[in-house]
């Protein structure tokens, strides 16, 4: 695994419509008109029913676990939803590693992290992830547990 | 136009609970359909669907996707003020809420603990944050963010969520 700083990830792709959204209503509750209704969503302003800011958080998740592939844990994540998601964009979650430092057992990842479609910025962000130190490999999953 | 859609009510309300639920136990079903979900149309990893996948699960256990959401569909418990609210964050806590039509998902930022585990019991307490303002093009926005932390049944820290809300 690259862990040099500039390096990119592999981005999350999907072309995004009430294919994607309604199953995620369908999981999350989150039947709200703007997510199913053209006129919903222009009425709020955005042109026409959009896809979930959730979704998308979920898209940002997907790219680092899949990179992680199990060997790593999400410390924590930030974004912002700046443009709507509408229907028939091709949504990329990508991520990008601006630092790599050690605190422990593990080192830490910094990055930037951002969904996107072609050149409209939908959710810019922030995300920090752990790997276990290579000298410190072992069959146990890493875990913060804290009361 | 207003100058300000924050008042004394709201300002001296930053730092209340709003409210608080516990979750269903987590079960494998649940998390199958979120990763069919987030997935689609793809397949979901192997780890969210069968136990033989999941690497560092025991016994039988599949993986919790990090943002997967337990209280999705209903609580087994929740505090009163909960049920009765059915809107913003201000008639929850009984003051006079701000004359806004319109709400959108402005952005989240998340730490993480211990992860979820299927069977598990999430407890979540959310407590109003911070308020700002901004003008746009939507005219005068009013963000609003709470702070929702997540522990579960052996009081181990899950997750930390502020959220922040944007109403015009």
């Amino acid at each position: 695994m690259n862990l040099a700083v500039g390096s990119e990830i592999p981005a999350f792709v999907r072309t995004t419509g009430l294919a994607n959204w309604n199953r995620f209503a369908a999981v999350n509750d989150e039947f709200i008109p703007i997510h199913m209704d053209d006129d919903a969503g222009k009425a709020a302003g955005m042109g026409a029913a959009f896809g979930m800011g959730n979704l998308l958080w979920s898209y940002l998740t997907a790219m680092l676990r899949d990179w992680m592939g199990g060997d790593g844990r999400i410390v924590s994540m930030a974004c912002e939803f700046r443009s709507p998601n509408l229907k028939g964009q091709i949504v990329e979650a990508r991520g990008r590693i601006t630092a790599v430092r050690g605190e422990g057992r593990e080192s830490l990842v910094d990055l930037d992290v951002w969904a996107a479609a072609g050149d409209t910025l939908l959710a810019p962000g922030t995300a920090t992830v752990a790997f276990r130190r290579r000298h410190e490999q072992t069959s146990e999953p890493l875990e913060v547990a804290t009361r | 136009m207003p100058t300000s859609h924050i008042t004394p009510e709201m300002l001296s309300a930053v730092g209340r609970e709003i409210s608080w639920r516990v979750s269903f136990p987590i079960t494998a079903s649940d998390i199958r359909r979120w990763a069919v979900a987030v997935y689609y149309p793809d397949d979901p990893p192997a780890a969210f669907w069968r136990a033989s996948h999941a690497r560092g699960a025991a016994n039988d256990e599949i993986q919790v996707p990090e943002e997967f959401n337990p209280f999705a569909w209903g609580s087994a418990e929740q505090s009163p003020s909960r049920e009765a609210a059915d809107g913003s964050v201000e008639a929850t806590l009984h003051i006079d809420p701000p004359n806004l039509e319109f709400v959108l998902n402005g952005g989240m930022e998340c730490d993480y603990g211990l992860r979820m585990r299927v069977g598990d019991v999430m407890r979540s307490v959310i407590r109003l944050h911070s308020y700002r303002e901004r003008r746009g093009r939507l005219g005068l926005m009013l963000f609003t963010t709470t702070e929702d932390t997540w522990t579960n049944q052996d009081g181990y820290v899950v997750k930390t969520v502020r959220q922040t809300h944007i109403r015009y």
